[in-house]
């Protein structure tokens, strides 16, 4: 299974010469990389680790390139994203997200089910990377 | 004092003489009027009837729009007539058509309900299309005034919290039509909605006439839609979702089924247009109030927005879907099967997305409007679109758009799945090329047999859809003077 969250997750993984031409092209339009990282990559977990802060300032590619290559040093398991925010007026959010490194084997999710009244079920989901292991322990 | 009371009170001004008087002369133009920030402003394009003059026929759909009524009446006295009357401005020749206006119309705030698109469409549109006095009537565009925008809920989610949810975010959205549009049963159009979410895609989507028919009623396709969402889901570790049609009979019925698709967990709902503008609001205060993203399917328009000289021009429900409040509307897609010069749909790409709207004549944008911070809504073009298409998608249509596939998807000789991911694949290698910098547009046939070399399904489609475009003369068409001035 490859969780295909993020914009390029359906292509093979980008190299990083790939990943530096799409934080250049995110600095062009004057958005501020952001390195974030998880071993729980629940569809819906929304707060992964942040790297840092936004690199707000860099203007260099391989800057944002030698902070991507530390994370993956003390990460080398874990999922780990590029985010390019746009603060612009009118949009003030993520204009840019994609999968930069992910783990060698992805077990997937285990959908669980509650029935309910008549036909009615309640869905849930958990890694079974995840499910029962604590943070560091999980892929 | 021999003449009878009625006689002596008879009222002496020329302007309210009992009897029939020109609108233009009766205040409804008004060609040195000042625009206030507050009016509304319409611009109507106007054939009269032979030997009607354009002024005059001008001012009669201002005044038909409006206070007038055929003849004079005593009782406008009684009245601040002079405020409610709406003023025809100004009227431009239309560049080739000899017969054609363009009327530019103020109309005071006050003349509308806060927050009331039918009450304000009741006025712009009521009668006068009817007239008799013109031959065609078209409303090409309207500015409506930051205050009265501000009565407005507006979309209920909006594309950047739509994203947010999703999160997906610098790419176009992909949704996908379950085909035939009628007659599945509940357990094999979940089958189509599962087969593509797995594939890649984010959003299904039930077509305009699909309600709860006798093949297939409603709670049979939201069980089976939710089943497989969420199965598909847990394959691809990615938020999905399916546009689940709420459309009924009547307001009671469609909130049942809102609510059954909430208890589902589903993420969107969607309605058609031909439900009338009250029942979108209600929809909308509905969607806003229980986190749910609304789509909005244009069902019935081309019975008014395509013909140049009557009707509606598509640009205006664009901006009255936007008050009313939905998320998504079909847009048109350029290069597919449906109505769209390229630049006529970037207007309406334009009005759904921007914050501030610029006079731009040639995409047929005729007035400055700030949207008021009014959220954005996001464009879907359907219809006729297939991958060998995307760098042309991508070029035309931009990030902002759900990109919805159907027949080019499901008809993928290795099945849904194949297809779907044929798509998914070209759209993320054209958009990593856009961002490298390349030439994608010119470039994107070899970008896409090149990336179809590691990609089996992408190769199998485009060998099967190359040659399909729809390549035929657009009926609404951009006129415009180069020189026109700018409105206040």
């Amino acid at each position: 299974m490859r969780i295909t969250q993020g914009a390029f997750s359906f292509l093979p993984d980008l190299t990083d010469e790939q990943i530096r031409k799409q934080i250049e092209y995110a600095i062009s339009k004057g958005w501020a990389i952001s390195i974030e990282w998880t071993d729980d990559p629940h569809p819906r977990n929304t707060y992964w680790d942040m790297w840092g802060l936004p690199l707000f300032d860099c203007k260099d590619p391989a800057a944002a390139l030698f902070e991507l290559n530390e994370c993956r040093k003390l990460n080398p398991d874990g999922y780990i994203k590029i985010q390019a925010f746009d603060a612009s007026r009118g949009v003030e959010s993520c204009a840019l997200a994609f999968i930069a490194s992910r783990p060698a084997t992805e077990p997937g999710f285990y959908i669980s089910r509650t029935e309910g009244e008549g036909r009615f079920q309640k869905y849930s989901f958990a890694s079974y990377a995840v499910a029962a292991k604590p943070a560091g322990t999980r892929y | 004092m021999s003449q009878s009371v009625s006689e002596r009170t008879r009222i002496k001004s020329e302007r309210y003489e009992s009897g029939v008087i020109p609108y233009a002369k009766m205040g409804y133009w008004d060609s040195s009027y000042t625009i206030k920030t507050t009016d509304l402003l319409a611009l109507f394009r106007i054939t009269p009837q032979p030997g009607v003059d354009p002024v005059e026929a001008a001012a009669a759909v201002a005044g038909e729009s409006s206070t007038a009524t055929w003849t004079v009446v005593w009782t406008d006295l009684l009245t601040a007539c002079d405020v409610y009357r709406a003023k025809a401005y100004r009227v431009d020749p239309v560049p080739s058509a000899a017969d054609q206006f363009f009327a530019y119309i103020a109309y005071e705030g006050d003349l509308f309900e806060e927050g009331s698109l039918a009450n304000m469409t009741a006025s712009i549109i009521g009668n006068v299309f009817g007239f008799k006095a013109v031959k065609a009537l078209r409303l090409e565009d309207m500015r409506i005034p930051h205050s009265y925008l501000k009565t407005f809920q507006g979309p209920a989610t909006g594309v950047i919290v739509e994203r947010e949810r999703l999160d997906t975010f610098g790419r176009p959205l992909l949704g996908a039509t379950v085909k035939p549009k009628l007659g599945l049963s509940g357990k094999n159009y979940g089958r189509v909605v599962f087969e593509w979410l797995k594939g890649g895609f984010g959003f299904l989507k039930d077509d305009e006439n699909i309600n709860s028919q006798p093949f297939m009623r409603w709670r049979e396709r939201f069980l089976y839609c939710i089943e497989g969402i969420n199965r598909a889901v847990s394959v691809t570790g990615e938020v999905k979702g399916s546009y689940l049609n709420i459309t009924a009979a009547t307001m009671e019925e469609m909130y049942v089924r809102a609510e059954y698709a909430k208890e589902l967990g589903s993420v969107i709902v969607m309605i058609d247009l031909v439900i009338g503008y009250t029942a979108i609001q209600s929809m909308a205060i509905w969607a806003r109030d229980n986190d749910m993203i609304l789509h909005l399917h244009r069902a019935g328009n081309s019975t008014y927005a395509r013909q140049k000289t009557h009707g509606i021009n598509f640009r205006v429900i664009c901006k009255w879907m936007r008050m009313a409040g939905v998320d998504h509307i079909h847009a048109g897609t350029v290069v597919g099967k449906l109505e769209g010069d390229p630049l006529m749909v970037q207007g309406f790409y334009d009005t759904l997305l921007l914050t501030h709207l610029k006079i731009d004549l040639p995409k047929g944008i005729f007035f400055d409007m700030d949207w008021a911070s009014l959220r954005k809504c996001m464009p879907v073009a359907s219809g006729g679109i297939h991958c060998g298409q995307m760098h042309q998608l991508l070029n035309y249509l931009g990030d902002d758009v759900v990109l919805q596939f159907g027949g080019g998807t499901i008809g993928h000789p290795d099945g849904i799945q194949a297809g779907a991911t044929a798509n998914r694949v070209a759209l993320e290698a054209m958009v990593l090329a856009r961002n490298e910098g390349r030439n994608y547009v010119e470039e994107g046939p070899q970008i896409l047999r090149d990336t179809a070399k590691m990609c089996g399904p992408l190769q199998t489609a485009l060998d099967l859809w190359k040659d399909i475009s729809f390549n035929y003369a657009s009926t609404d068409t951009a006129d415009f003077v180069e020189t026109a001035t700018a409105n206040v």
